[in-house]
Formats: C-alpha cells, sequence, structure tokens
C-alpha cells in the first residue's frame, strides 16, 4: 500500500471544471444500432444541426446541487403554503371576487405546466447532444413542480370555493380552458425544434415576464400569500427556462442560415399564439384583481414594446425580424381586455365562476388607463347593462359564439383600425368553411392546414352533439342540450357561472368573513351589514 | 378580533378535490395524490402529434401493457416533488459527508496501483450505464401513460444522471481529479471487449419502443443485475483484501436502487396482475433481458472476479429470480 505522504495533493476543482468533469464524456456514438433509428424525429422539421457539443448546458447545475438548492426551496414554499392552510389564508384575500381568477389559474394553468412537463421530456429523450438533453430534462422536472405546486397552493382555497374541485375534468372539456389546452397541444405534437422555440424562446423568453410579473404582484397586492409564494419561489426555475430559451436561439441560428427562415416562421406563429392566450390574462389582469397592479396595456407597453423590442433588435444581426402582426397588438392593447370580458359577461351562464359588472370607480381607473378607447366604447356599454341589471333584466347571450379556428377563442375581436367593426376571416380548404378571430390566426392555418383540421373546436363539437354526459338521452322530450354540455364540462348549471351578486361564494365569504364579496359594490347579504 | 373567531370556526364545504374524492372518498388528500392522479388530460385532444401521425398526444397504445385504470401504478414512495427533492438533498448531505472524508484520507488512492485499475475497470464505464439508464426512463416519462408513472420516471431519470455523476466522483477520488480514469471508463465502454455486451443491451434499449418493455428491461432486469454484482460482489471482493474505503461511497448506489426497487416492484407487480396478457408479456421481457444482462456481465465478472465470477453471477442471478416471483412472474 502506498504511504501517505507519497501522495501529491488532490488538484481543487473550479465549479465550472467540476461540472465539466462530472459531465463530460457521457455520451457516446452509438455502433450497435443506426443513429437515426434511435433519434428519430430531429430531421423531419429541416432544421440542421452540424455540431452538438456547441450547445453547452448553460446553468452547469449537477444533479446534487440542484437536488439541494430546490430541496431548500421547497421547504421554505411548504412552511408557507402549510402556514396559510393553518391560518385559513383564504379570507385575508381583498374580496371573492380574487378567488374567481384563482379559478381560471387552477383549471387553466396546471394543465399547462403539466403539459410542459410532457413536451420537455420528450427533449430530454430525442435530442442528440448531451447538454441539451440535461437542460430539457431538467426543465421537464421543474415544470412538474410548477404543476405540483401550483395544486399545493390552491388546493385549501377549493375546500371552501365552488369551481375549482374538477380542474382536470375541466381542463379536458370547458369551452373556454381549450384555449390553452389546445396552446400547448399544438406545441407538444410539434416537432422538438418548433416545440423549444415555441415554448422556451417566444413563450418563456419573450411572453413570461409578462405573465408573470403582473400576475404574482397582483396576487401580493391582493393578499394571496400561497399562490405569491409558489410564484416567487418558481422565479429562479423562470430565470433558468428564459436563459436555456434565448441559448436555444442562438445556437439554432448559429448552425446553419437555413435555420433562419424557419425560426422566422416559427417566431411569427408561436408570438401570435402565445399573445392570444395572454388574452386570458390581459382579462383577469383588468377585470378580475380587485386590486390591480397595472393595466394590461401598460404590461403589454413594458414587457412587450419595450423589452421585447430590444431583444429583436439584438436578434437582427442574425436575420431575425420583429414577430409579424406585433403591430397588430399594440392597436389592439386598449381593447383586448374590454373585449373579452364583455364576452365573458354575456355568456356567464356557461362560465365556470360567476362575473360582474366594472364599478364606477373600476370605471373611471379605465377610463385613465384607456384614454383611447374607455370611454368611447365600453363605459357605454357597461352602464347600459348596469341599467339592465337594476331593471331586474339583465343582459345575456345564450347563443353560443364562432370560435376561431386556431386560437380557440370567439370570434369576436374588431378590426385592428375599427375598434366598431368585427374581424371576419376565413377560409376554405377540402371543401370547408374555416373561421378566424386574426390575420395571425388564418396564416397560422394556411401554413399547415392539415393539421389545424383537427382542432377540437367545443363549440362545433357541442352541436354536433359529442359534449354530453354519459347516459344522456338527446331524444327525451324536457332534453336541454346546452345544460347537458355545461354537465359535460364540469360546470354546474345555476352554481358556477351567473353573476357574483347571485352567487354562494359570495354569500359564504359574507358569512365568514363579514366582508364584502364584492368590495366596490357593498355588502349583499345580511353577514355584513350586521357588523359594519 | 371577531374576524379571526369566526374564521376558526368555518367549516369546509369539501375535503378535497372531486377527482380524488371519486376515488378515495370525500377526505383530505396527501400532497402526492393531489398531483399523482388525473392531472394528465385524457381526452378531446387537439392535433395529431407529427412525431408520431396515428397517435394521439398521450396514448395508451405506445405499449402492449394495458390497465382499467393506470393510475393503478402508484409510486410506493409517494414522492411528490418536494418530498423527492429533499430526500435527495439529505441523502447527499450525508453522501457529501463521506466524499469528504474520502477525499482527506484519500482512501482510494492510497490503494495499490492494481486494485485502483481494478475499480476503474469495473466502475468507471458505469457512467455511460447511467447515461444509457438516464436516457432510457425519460423515454418513459415522455411516452408513458398517467401523470403518476410520468412523474415518478422524470425523478428516474434524473437520479440517474445523479448516479453517472457520482460515479465520476468515484474516478475523481481514483485519480486525483485529473480525469483520467474516466477517460479510461469512457475508452473502455466504447473498445473493450468485455463492455461490448453491456453496451449492445443499452443501444438495444434505445431502439425499443414499447416503453413498459424499457421499465422491466432497464429497470428490473439489468439494474437488477448490475447493481448487486458490482455494488455488493465486486465490492465485496475489494474489501475483502483492502478494506471498505470503496464501500463506503457505493453504499450510496446501493442504497438509491433498493429505494426505487420498491417504485419499480410495485408498479411490474401490478401491471403483471391485472391480466394474464400482461403477466405473459412481462414475462417474456423479463426472461429476454435477465438472460441478455447475464451474458453481458459474463465476460465483466470473469475479468474482475476470476474464478469467483460464476458464482458470484449465480448468487445475483438468484437474487433476481427470487425478486421476480414476489413480482408474480413465476420463471
Ligand atoms: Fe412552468
Ligand atoms: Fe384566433
Amino acid at each position: 500500500m502506498a504511504a501517505d505522504g507519497d501522495l501529491k495533493p488532490i488538484k481543487k476543482l473550479s465549479l465550472k471544471e467540476n461540472y465539466a468533469l462530472l459531465t463530460r464524456g457521457l455520451g457516446w456514438e452509438p455502433t450497435y444500432e443506426k443513429k437515426e433509428e434511435i433519434f428519430r424525429t430531429i430531421d423531419f422539421e429541416g432544421i440542421k444541426i452540424h455540431d452538438w457539443e456547441k450547445w453547452e448546458d448553460p446553468f452547469r447545475l449537477t444533479m446534487d446541487a440542484y437536488w439541494k438548492y430546490q430541496g431548500e426551496k421547497e421547504r421554505k414554499l411548504y412552511a408557507i403554503i402549510d402556514a396559510f392552510q393553518q391560518n385559513n389564508g383564504q379570507f385575508n384575500v381583498t374580496d371573492a371576487r380574487y378567488v374567481q381568477a384563482l379559478k381560471l389559474f387552477l383549471n387553466g394553468i396546471v394543465g399547462l405546466e403539466y403539459a410542459s412537463h410532457r413536451g420537455f421530456n420528450i427533449l430530454g429523450r430525442e435530442f442528440p447532444g448531451v447538454g441539451p438533453r440535461i437542460a430539457a430534462q431538467m426543465q421537464a422536472i421543474d415544470e412538474l413542480r410548477h404543476a405540483t405546486t401550483q395544486i399545493h397552493a390552491i388546493s385549501h382555497y377549493n375546500r371552501f370555493f365552488e369551481g375549482m374541485a374538477d380542474f382536470p375534468h375541466q381542463f379536458d372539456r370547458v369551452w373556454y380552458l381549450s384555449i390553452p389546452k389546445s396552446f400547448f397541444e399544438d406545441a407538444v405534437s410539434s416537432g422538438p425544434f418548433e416545440f423549444i422555440v415555441a415554448i422556451s424562446f417566444a413563450f418563456e423568453y419573450v411572453l413570461t415576464n409578462l405573465a408573470f410579473m403582473p400576475w404574482m404582484s397582483g396576487a401580493a397586492f391582493n393578499g394571496d400569500m400561497s399562490t405569491v409564494s409558489f410564484g416567487f419561489s418558481a422565479q429562479s426555475d423562470e430565470a433558468r427556462h428564459m436563459t436555456l430559451g434565448i441559448e436555444v436561439i442562438k445556437f439554432l441560428l448559429e448552425q446553419d442560415p437555413d435555420n433562419v427562415p424557419l425560426v422566422q416562421k416559427w417566431i411569427d406563429k408561436w408570438f401570435w399564439r402565445g399573445y392570444r392566450l395572454l388574452a386570458l390574462l390581459a382579462t383577469m389582469m383588468d377585470y378580475m384583481l380587485p386590486k390591480r397592479v397595472m393595466s394590461w396595456s401598460e404590461a403589454w407597453t413594458i414587457y412587450y414594446e419595450e423589452n421585447g423590442g430590444a431583444l429583436f433588435a439584438d436578434l437582427a444581426r442574425y436575420g431575425i425580424r420583429p414577430p409579424k402582426y406585433a403591430d397588430v397588438t399594440i392597436k389592439e392593447k386598449q381593447r383586448v381586455s374590454h373585449e373579452m370580458w364583455s364576452i365573458f359577461y354575456s355568456v356567464r351562464n356557461a362560465v365556470g365562476f360567476p362575473v360582474w359588472l366594472p364599478s364606477a370607480e373600476e370605471m373611471d381607473w379605465f377610463s385613465e388607463k384607456y384614454p383611447d378607447t374607455f370611454d368611447r366604447y365600453y363605459r357605454p356599454r357597461f352602464e347600459h347593462w348596469r341599467e339592465l341589471e337594476e331593471k331586474g333584466t339583465p343582459f345575456t347571450n345564450m347563443t353560443l359564439p364562432q370560435l376561431c379556428q386556431v386560437c380557440q377563442w370567439p370570434c369576436i375581436y374588431t378590426e385592428p383600425d375599427d375598434p366598431t367593426e368585427f374581424v371576419h376571416r376565413e377560409t376554405e380548404y377540402q371543401g370547408e368553411t374555416f373561421h378566424f378571430c386574426s390575420d395571425g390566426c388564418k396564416d397560422i392555418f394556411c401554413n399547415e392546414p392539415e393539421k389545424y383540421v383537427h382542432a377540437w373546436l367545443p363549440v362545433h363539437q357541442i352541436y354536433q352533439g359529442n359534449c354530453f354526459p354519459e347516459g344522456a338521452d338527446p331524444t327525451a322530450p324536457d332534453f336541454n342540450p346546452l345544460v347537458a354540455a355545461l354537465q359535460y364540462m364540469g360546470i354546474k348549471p345555476g352554481v358556477d357561472g351567473g353573476l357574483m351578486s347571485q352567487h354562494v361564494d359570495a354569500s359564504r365569504w359574507e358569512q365568514w368573513t363579514s366582508r364584502p364579496a364584492n368590495l366596490h359594490e357593498g355588502a349583499i347579504t345580511q353577514a355584513v351589514r350586521k357588523t359594519t | 378580533m371577531s374576524v379571526d373567531i369566526r374564521t376558526n370556526s368555518v367549516k369546509p364545504i369539501r375535503n378535497t378535490f372531486a377527482h380524488l374524492a371519486r376515488r378515495f372518498g370525500d377526505k383530505p388528500a396527501s400532497r402526492y395524490q393531489e398531483i399523482a392522479y388525473d392531472v394528465q388530460s385524457e381526452v378531446n385532444f387537439h392535433y395529431k402529434p407529427l412525431w408520431d401521425p396515428d397517435g394521439e398526444i398521450y396514448d395508451k397504445r405506445r405499449t402492449a401493457i394495458t390497465m382499467a385504470d393506470w393510475y393503478a401504478l402508484k409510486d410506493p414512495r409517494q414522492f411528490y416533488y418536494g418530498s423527492y427533492t429533499t430526500t435527495r438533498a439529505k441523502q447527499q448531505d450525508a453522501l457529501d459527508r463521506q466524499l469528504d472524508f474520502a477525499e482527506k484520507r484519500d482512501l482510494l488512492r492510497q490503494l495499490p496501483e492494481e486494485v485502483r485499475a481494478q475499480i476503474v475497470f469495473a466502475l468507471l464505464p458505469l457512467r455511460h450505464y447511467e447515461w444509457g439508464a438516464n436516457m432510457n426512463n425519460c423515454f418513459i416519462s415522455a411516452y408513458g401513460y398517467g401523470t403518476a408513472i410520468t412523474q415518478a420516471a422524470i425523478m428516474a431519470t434524473t437520479d440517474r444522471l445523479g448516479m453517472a455523476q457520482h460515479i465520476s466522483r468515484i474516478g475523481l477520488l481514483v485519480d486525483g481529479n485529473s480525469g483520467e480514469s474516466l477517460t479510461r471508463g469512457r475508452a473502455l465502454w466504447i473498445d473493450d471487449p468485455a463492455w461490448q455486451g453491456l453496451r449492445r443491451r443499452i443501444e438495444r434499449l434505445f431502439v425499443t419502443r414499447d416503453w413498459f418493455e424499457v421499465m422491466v428491461a432497464q429497470n428490473l432486469a439489468l439494474d437488477g443485475l448490475v447493481y448487486p454484482f458490482f455494488f455488493q460482489q465486486f465490492d465485496k471482493h475489494i474489501a475483502a483484501s483492502h478494506g471498505t474505503g470503496l464501500s463506503t461511497l457505493t453504499d450510496y448506489l446501493l442504497r438509491w436502487h433498493e429505494e426505487t426497487a420498491k417504485w419499480v416492484d410495485a408498479t411490474v407487480k401490478t401491471a403483471a396482475a391485472e391480466n394474464e396478457q400482461n403477466r405473459a408479456a412481462i414475462v417474456g421481457w423479463f426472461l429476454a433481458w435477465r438472460e441478455a444482462g447475464i451474458d453481458a456481465l459474463k465476460p465483466i465478472a470473469e475479468r474482475v472476479l476470476g474464478d469467483a465470477a460464476e458464482a458470484a453471477l449465480g448468487a445475483v442471478a438468484a437474487q433476481l429470480d427470487a425478486r421476480a416471483a414476489k413480482l408474480g412472474l413465476k420463471v
């Protein structure tokens, strides 16, 4: 045995050297099976990669460091969630309207996080390089984290409020939740390069701050400690994911000039797809948060026009231009949340949460934040609807709207240059007519019609009789197809939608907290009147 | 304050989510249950995947195994992301102390040169075995069906990267951080005839399309031979004449394998018990991959254990067969 003194002292390793050694050369060139049989999905999109080694993992996180870092964050997060639950923190939020926004979040977003987990699993298996596979695998497990912690952060609310209990069921069936669902399924059903451009770049890098900052500060402003803690805990994950997004784009653009037009096409498509998805967020921010952080218009100005502008100026050297129809998003920024809330209000009996009209005070805020549009187009509408409510004949619309074949929003967006004119775009494919909310969505369809004809459009499906609960008998004399469709979606007619002032969440809220369910409208039950 | 008194007496209107209440009754669900069940989409898929135009995004038909309820394949460890990462972080803290100790005492560098060479020969190519197992588990999490299986599989995926990195650290303790042992291990994996059987099988799994077969082959049959062989039999062989320095570092791998085997065993056992076709398919896969694994290990065992190879491999195979019998795979 060698004597102690004979050994040279061990060389100290820097973090970077340590990472390089631990992961060095883990992969190898297969010789017993054909490479194209092992990595079957990386060629069909036409992206050319000459050297996978040029894509270095930007994080250099070894698994032991990952476990410790993430484990510590989880420990802190669950300490807060536990305290929140013990102290019935759900009653500390501003009012019962805030909880309605959480319903959209749980029912519409958790499913996306899980789909993202699956998409990155695929990349974690299918990318031939070690660096990109590890990066994708870490994001795959991070996205699982997001789905998990969102459920855990919101789980306690479900015990006290309606409309959250069946969130996976609703995600698969509710008509407006097909907006987020189809978005992510579009990405996951694409090839791996389109997926990573769509999610890591267009969504995480270009648009995530927009989803993140206003929404998480909104939760903080409205006293929702549970969701805020989840959000801030996820922030360092997001920072890694955004880094991956920008690294990926540069890698693809540097590998081959032929990649540039493909990447540009995907940026155009996914920017527009992501923007339409965020219309849900715009609506939540402007209409559902009782205390507002900033308007959608302000958020779009800062997080897209300013930050995005700088980004695309930087990418110009690769031959990349800003996304097509970015100008339309700027024209729409003073309208989109008002138009979407109007839809939810008018079809409120087919929605999974109750709605309300903006109060006088809120309308003044809108007038200030939306000087070019609110008083001209939307204030008169809301004031008229308020009169109807007061007369006991609230405005309602029971016809199901025409949905856009691509983004799946009802086709009630207005012309970019005329807020009084609805957009109608359509095209024929294989003898059938397809409808769109915008030129952006129409372009996406026309580039890949064979993909989008398969879209599961809820309204079409309802009319075709595919959305009835098991055991329903459409020939029965008292059969009501709309009620049956709501049951199928997991929406309880008479419980889940309707007006906030008549909703069971509101009356329970007042009994439990002695505070008004709608801060701006005063009490609706004796429970509050007694104590104030 | 009156508000506090009132809120403390508030009774929830339900105890859990409706999909969990349908499974387990309306009682508070565990954090594992809240993520493991039903979160994956089941119906109304929008598009045909460009990478599998005949399938759905999530598709039960990507394996020959059938289940009335895919959520029967639950993880007995009840790992959700938070419990998984905090458990691994804690284990890693303990392991760091072992690694520290080994480094300070030069536990591996002091071993005679031929023993160090043996360790490099036997253990360092396993970095690549682990990287292959990482890819195979990622295949399961990519194409498996149901939240329960995909979340456990992505944890297994990152675990295998962690194991590859841990084996790399053992190499660095042998070579004093020069990385020579890693280079040597890689050359052995790629070129040494003794290692080719195992590499060939791992590459075969890269083109095996049935994710449940990959599960049985990688996580039950191959791991069920590789782990006990290297971290029990080989380790015992080194310890017999050179002390337990190496064992303090391989013990982690063995403990990890024992823990993960709980998930693997529960999954295989439940699927095999589901119906006769499942059992037959699993037995077929198991037997074929068990044979392949023993074949692949034979030349390595002969090189490192010489005359003792046959007995060691026999012990390992018997251990695996006993385990398989408990899972209902009569062999
Ligand atoms: Fe996420
Ligand atoms: Fe659209």
